[in-house]
């Protein structure tokens, strides 16, 4: 009798796991698929535009030699972005880590007030800045052509505001630390660059992947800053024109080459520090 | 008193208990009233006694003050320089300095047209010269400016009086007064804060605070296409116009309202559907007896890695009239014997397009949410689970006994930013429909699918309506604190940060 229950019991759990599986490769083929068509699509020479089919009739690179031709700017596109990824996840990481490590291990007078001030801004579409942003940024140049510094300027300059993530990580760190130095009589300049930034490997590698991946996805603030320009502009900007009503005919098939190139170092780097950036989500997006 | 409160909750059911929170919190609202009106009364009177305190203070200490201190009034930082401070001294001056330049090069003229915001028109002359006019733009904005300028010149004045006080004191205690060594040293040490804290937020007081003080007084003008350059204040009109409903009619009132509508109930999709999808995921992935669990894991997690323009863009034009999932279509049709199968045209139909936009948005936000679920389904301690199966409790009763109430306690604070966060998810929407299906009934063209923050873009960007821009990100800010504030006071898991130290 009871031998029966607990087979019954295992053959419900077996049943129970190949749905599981079933369920999961679903999930993964759903997932997967479009970047698989993508790919497909890029190599698909017979017709430039949208089809309703998947396999190429005829492939071939010509969609990615015409990325490195001279007939379209791609390249300097490329180039742009990674310049602004550059300096900006070099930038924001820095802003942010002077902010949270000053919120997490400071008490000053103003500190609530400044965090209840950032929380309050913070409410406020971030777009609605952009509108006086471009027109001052009109004004000395650094728009259109020359966008790419303006870009650099805009995302860095309020990225303090996005201190969350590491404070939750800052705050987790033991403040003997912070005190066992102070009484060997580390200045507070020295307990931040000696003691603290060596422990916070894991949160500053999840901020610079972060911030490098997002200006190769920001296509808001490129659109705008760099607005009537062609070879301004960053790939998201750029690869969204080929899009549009009168150019997808022609550039549908560019496009997927384009998004295959541009994903390609962005996929490599991420999956190479995937670790660092599981444990930022799973650790600082609750907290934050 | 609170505890036993607490106890009874808990004897209730679920519903019962928000039932009770949702009750409690607008019976509390009387009493927040009054306590918002007693704090904002003390603030007031603090701000009051702030000032005449401030005077007072400046009086006597000019009265009482030696001859350093006298002409520190005009000249700042001439104290501290001939006390050997001279570090600070020639910051105080440098600013000084600074101040006067602006406000006599630039900021003192436009200062002072700002109550009208300009009047002279750009002639041009027969023999072709122009008369440069008024910008209306220019003059609000280095008005705005010189505000912020005279707000800290009076905050430095003050520090500068402070420091002549405070250095006077020492020197009459005889005790060393802090050189300018002193101060670097500061600066890495006792200090070190000022120091950190100096960059970041003057880049938000320019690159923010400055900015959206301007877009709020751009909604009290008539700035828009038809008044690029000349444009003045319109008071409350803009407003006015948001709330007097007109139905119909390419209305600004009706559209907002529309378009209002539809961002919350794209929130609530948005935001649920992610979470429990993100966490059915994570379950079946965490689920004992399931093997390479890193690999489904990491599956998902590629699709993050490609950045999402790509892949939004990507799957908008799989659904096109003549795309693949048509095509997908058309040939299952054809499998059924139906050879005429008419495209689908997902974009084009306000109701379809709304709902294809939801259903893709798990696509784009399901593995994210089931990285973050992952962490905290592990923390969830194992000996529940096993003494509710020892109980005989089935899976359905363990996740909502368990698993779905440890997840919403923890998760709360993250589901209301991830709301909110929705409410101006720019990139899904604007990427995959543009906003579209363009509905001209609706004021500025604008679409069907067009969230709060996509339709202020396209005013500003495609319409240059820059006032209407300005009111609906004021009122994207309203709403989003409002819902903010009352949700924070409903969810039981605000807790305080010092707790994790």
């Amino acid at each position: 009798m009871a031998d029966k229950k607990s087979m019954s019991m295992s053959k419900k759990r077996r049943i129970g796991n190949i749905v599981t599986y079933v369920v999961l490769i679903l999930v993964s083929v759903i997932w997967i698929l479009p970047f698989v068509f993508l790919v497909l699509q890029s190599f698909r020479t017979e017709n430039t535009g949208i089809v309703n089919y998947v396999f190429p009739h005829q492939w071939g690179f010509d969609n990615y030699i015409f990325l490195f031709s001279a007939e379209t700017n791609f390249l300097q596109w490329y180039f742009n972005t990674f310049i602004i990824a550059l300096f900006v996840c070099v930038l924001q990481t820095a802003m942010q880590f002077m902010m949270s490590y000053t919120l997490s291990r400071f008490r000053f007078k103003l500190r609530k007030p400044l965090m209840n001030v950032m929380l309050v801004l913070g409410m406020f579409p971030g777009f609605l800045t952009m509108i006086v942003l471009y027109q001052v940024l009109k004004a000395v140049g650094l728009t259109g052509d020359n966008a790419v510094p303006g870009l650099i300027l805009v995302s860095v300059a309020s990225s303090g505001m996005g201190y969350y993530v590491s404070k939750g990580f800052l705050d987790t760190l033991p403040k003997s630390l912070d005190e066992a130095a102070r009484v060997d009589g580390a200045t507070r300049m020295e307990i931040f660059f000696k003691v603290i930034l060596p422990l916070c490997k894991p949160i500053l590698i999840y901020t610079v992947l972060t911030s490098f991946m997002g200006p190769w996805g920001d296509y808001i603030f490129a659109s705008v800053i760099a607005l009537g320009s062609e070879t301004g502009l960053n790939v998201a900007a750029g690869l969204y024109t080929w899009l549009g009503q009168s150019m997808i005919s022609n550039n549908f098939t560019h496009f997927c080459a384009g998004g295959v190139i541009v994903a390609i170092p962005v996929m490599v780097l991420f999956m190479f520090l995937q670790k660092y950036y599981v444990e930022g989500v799973t650790g600082g997006a609750v907290k934050g | 008193m609170a505890n036993t409160n607490e106890l009874e909750l808990l004897k209730k059911t679920k519903l019962q208990r928000m039932g009770i929170n949702f009750v409690a919190f607008f019976k509390s609202i009387p009493t927040k009233i009054k306590n918002l009106g007693l704090s904002i009364w003390g603030a007031l009177k603090k701000f009051f006694w702030g000032i005449v305190n401030f005077f007072k203070f400046i009086g006597v200490t000019f009265v009482k003050g030696d001859w350093k201190t006298k002409v520190s009034y005009f000249i700042m930082g001439f104290g501290s320089i001939f006390r050997g401070q001279w570090l600070r001294g020639i910051l105080f001056l440098l600013f000084e300095v600074v101040f006067i330049l602006y406000m006599v090069l630039l900021g003192g003229g436009y200062f002072s047209k700002l109550y009208i915001l300009g009047t002279q028109e750009t002639i041009t002359l027969d023999d072709g010269t122009k008369i440069q006019g008024d910008q209306s733009f220019s003059i609000l904005l280095y008005g705005v400016l010189t505000i912020f300028f005279i707000a800290a010149l009076i905050y430095t004045w003050y520090l500068n009086i402070k420091q002549n006080k405070i250095a006077e004191e020492i020197i009459k205690e005889e005790k060393k007064l802090e050189t300018a060594k002193d101060d670097l040293r500061a600066m890495v040490d006792k200090n070190f804060h000022k120091t950190l804290l100096s960059l970041p937020t003057l880049g938000i007081v320019i690159f923010t605070i400055l900015p959206i003080f301007f877009m709020v007084l751009i909604a009290f003008t008539d700035y828009d296409k038809q008044h690029a350059t000349l444009f003045g204040w319109v008071g409350l009109d803009n407003f006015k116009q948001l709330f007097t409903w007109t139905a119909g009619g390419k209305s600004f009132s009706a559209t907002f309202g529309q378009i209002l509508l539809w961002t919350l109930v794209w929130a609530f999709f948005a935001t649920f559907t992610n979470y429990f999808l993100g966490m059915l995921v994570a379950m079946l992935i965490n689920k004992k007896g399931i093997k390479m669990k890193k690999l489904w894991r990491t599956i998902l997690v590629f699709s993050i890695a490609i950045p999402q323009f790509i892949s939004i863009l990507y799957v908008s034009q799989m659904f096109a009239t003549d795309g693949l999932i048509n095509g997908l279509f058309g040939t299952i049709a054809g499998w059924f014997g139906n050879h005429n199968f008419q495209p689908i045209d997902f974009w084009g139909d306000p109701m379809l397009a709304r709902i294809t936009v939801i259903i893709i948005n798990i696509w784009i936000g399901v593995p994210y949410l089931m990285l973050v679920v992952t962490g905290i389904l592990m923390n969830i301690p194992a000996d529940l689970y096993e003494s509710a199966n020892i109980d005989g409790a089935n899976a359905w009763q363990q996740y909502s006994k368990i698993t779905l109430p440890y997840m919403l306690f923890i998760t709360g604070p993250y589901l209301l930013t991830s709301f909110t966060g929705n409410m101006n998810n720019f990139n899904v929407i604007y990427l995959l429909t543009g906003g579209g299906p363009i509905n001209t009934e609706m004021y500025g063209d604008a679409g069907s699918t067009d969230l709060l923050i996509t339709w202020l873009y396209s005013l500003a960007v495609s319409d240059s309506d820059y006032k209407f821009a300005a009111v609906i990100g004021i009122m994207v800010f309203i709403v989003v604190s409002v819902i903010s504030l009352v949700v924070y006071n409903l969810i039981p898991s605000t807790k305080n940060e010092e707790e994790f130290q």
